[in-house]
C-alpha cells in the first residue's frame, strides 16, 4: 500500500441554499482529500465532519438499498452512494440536489408530491375480499413471480424522475417509478385492486403523458426499467380500449 | 417559512444531454415523414392527370433540393424505425415459463420483416 508523498485531492463543487440566509442558490468549492474508494457520499460525509457542519443531505445506507442519497453529479442523477470519485478525478465534481423536485436547503429536496402519487397508486396487494388466516396464505409460482419482480426492485431513489423531462414540465404526471410500482401490482397474480389503479395509471396524468424518452431506465440503478412498465402498459391499455370498441365487447 | 425553491428543467433541457437531443429529433421526424407522405399523395394525384403532369412532377422530383429533402427524410425513418423496433421487447413481454424472451429475439423479427417487404418494394421498382 504504501503513503502517499503528497495527498491528491478532489474538488467538488457543492449547490448551497440556506433559505433563511440567502434567495439565491450558490455554489461552494470543497477540496477533499481523493481516495481510490471514496464515493461521492464519502466526500461529502468528510465535508460535514471535518470542514462544514452546515451542509445538509440525505443518506442512510450507504449500499445502494435505501434510496436516499440521490444527486445530480456533474449533471446526471445518480445515487452519491454508488458514484465513486475515481469516475471523475482529477476534474471537479459538481453536486446538485436532484432535479424537477423544490429544494428545501442544501441537497436535500422536497418529496410531498412523489409521495402522494406514490400514495395515490395504490402500492399494495387489493383482494376484493380478504381470505381468512386459516384458509392460509395466497399462494404464487416461480413464473407468476417473474412477471413482475423486476418492477418490485425499486427503491424510490427518485432518481428517473431527475431524468425525465416530462415530470419537469407536467407538474401532474405521476411518473415512472410510481407507474412501474402501479404495474407490479397489477402484474401480480395475488392481486385483484387493478380497478381502483385505473384512473391512476391509465387516466390523464399517467402513462399516456409518458414520451418515451427513455432516460428514466437509463438512471435506474436497479434496472427496473420504468421506460418499459409503461410502455407495456401503454400497449395493454391500448388493446383493452380496442376491445371496447368491438360490437360484443364489453364498455366499463 | 418560505417556500421550497422550484428547479424544474428549463425549457431548453433537450440540449443538455445528447439522449434528450435524440428524441427530440426522433420526435422531429414525424414532420419530414408526414411531408414525404404529402410529396408522395401528391405523385400519385399527377399520375391521375396523365403522363405530361406525371413527368413534369418527375422532374421536379429529381431537382437537387428534393433529393437532399428525401435523403434528410430517409434519415429520419431510420432512426425512427430503429427507435420504435428496439422498443418492442420493452412493450411486449413474453415469457416461457419463469425465462423472459431474450429481447434480441424480439427485435429480430422486426428488422426480418423490414428486410423482406424492403428487398420486394426494391424489386417491384427495378423491375
Ligand atoms: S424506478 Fe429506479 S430510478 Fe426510479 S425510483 Fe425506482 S429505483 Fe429509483
Ligand atoms: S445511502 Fe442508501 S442508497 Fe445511497
Amino acid at each position: 500500500m504504501g503513503t502517499p508523498t503528497t495527498q491528491r485531492t478532489i474538488k467538488l463543487e457543492v449547490f448551497r441554499y440556506r433559505p433563511e440566509e440567502e434567495d439565491e442558490p450558490t455554489f461552494q468549492t470543497y477540496e477533499v482529500p481523493y481516495r481510490e474508494d471514496w464515493v461521492v457520499l464519502d466526500a461529502l460525509n468528510h465535508i460535514k465532519d471535518t470542514v462544514d457542519g452546515t451542509l445538509s443531505y440525505r443518506w442512510s445506507c450507504r449500499m445502494g438499498v435505501c434510496g436516499s442519497c440521490g444527486m445530480m453529479v456533474n449533471g446526471y442523477p445518480k445515487l452519491t452512494c454508488a458514484a465513486f470519485l475515481r469516475d471523475y478525478y482529477p476534474n471537479a465534481i459538481r453536486v446538485e440536489p436532484l432535479v424537477n423536485f423544490p429544494v428545501e436547503r442544501d441537497l436535500v429536496i422536497n418529496m410531498d408530491d412523489f409521495m402522494r402519487k406514490l400514495k395515490a397508486v395504490k402500492p399494495w396487494i387489493i383482494r376484493k375480499k380478504e381470505q381468512p388466516l386459516a384458509e392460509g396464505e395466497y399462494r404464487q409460482t416461480p413464473a407468476e413471480l417473474a412477471q413482475y419482480k423486476q418492477f418490485s426492485m425499486c427503491i424510490n431513489c427518485m432518481l428517473c424522475y431527475s431524468a425525465c423531462p416530462v415530470v419537469g414540465r407536467e407538474e401532474g404526471f405521476i411518473g415512472p417509478a410510481v407507474l412501474a410500482l402501479g404495474q407490479r401490482y397489477n402484474l401480480d397474480s395475488r392481486d385483484q385492486g387493478r380497478a381502483q389503479r385505473q384512473e391512476t395509471i391509465f387516466g390523464h396524468e399517467g402513462i399516456w403523458e409518458c414520451t418515451f424518452v427513455g432516460e428514466c431506465s437509463t438512471v435506474c440503478p436497479k434496472d427496473v426499467d420504468p421506460a418499459g412498465a409503461i410502455q407495456m402498459a401503454k400497449v395493454q391499455g391500448a388493446m383493452e380500449y380496442m376491445k371496447t370498441l368491438l360490437p360484443w365487447g364489453q364498455r366499463s | 417559512m418560505k417556500p421550497p425553491l422550484n428547479r424544474n428543467m428549463g425549457s431548453t433541457w433537450w440540449l443538455s444531454r445528447g439522449a434528450y437531443f435524440l428524441i427530440m429529433l426522433r420526435e422531429l421526424s414525424a414532420v419530414f415523414i408526414a411531408a414525404y407522405l404529402v410529396f408522395f399523395l401528391i405523385c400519385l394525384y399527377k399520375v391521375g392527370q396523365g403522363p405530361e403532369a406525371y413527368g413534369a412532377y418527375l422532374r421536379f422530383l429529381w431537382s437537387p433540393g428534393m433529393i437532399l429533402f428525401h435523403l434528410v427524410a430517409l434519415a429520419f425513418a431510420l432512426l425512427h424505425m430503429v427507435t420504435w423496433f428496439n422498443a418492442t421487447p420493452k412493450a411486449v413481454r413474453v415469457w416461457r415459463g419463469e425465462e423472459r424472451v431474450p429481447p434480441a429475439l424480439m427485435i429480430g423479427p422486426n428488422y426480418a420483416v423490414w428486410a423482406v417487404i424492403t428487398a420486394f418494394i426494391i424489386w417491384v421498382v427495378l423491375k
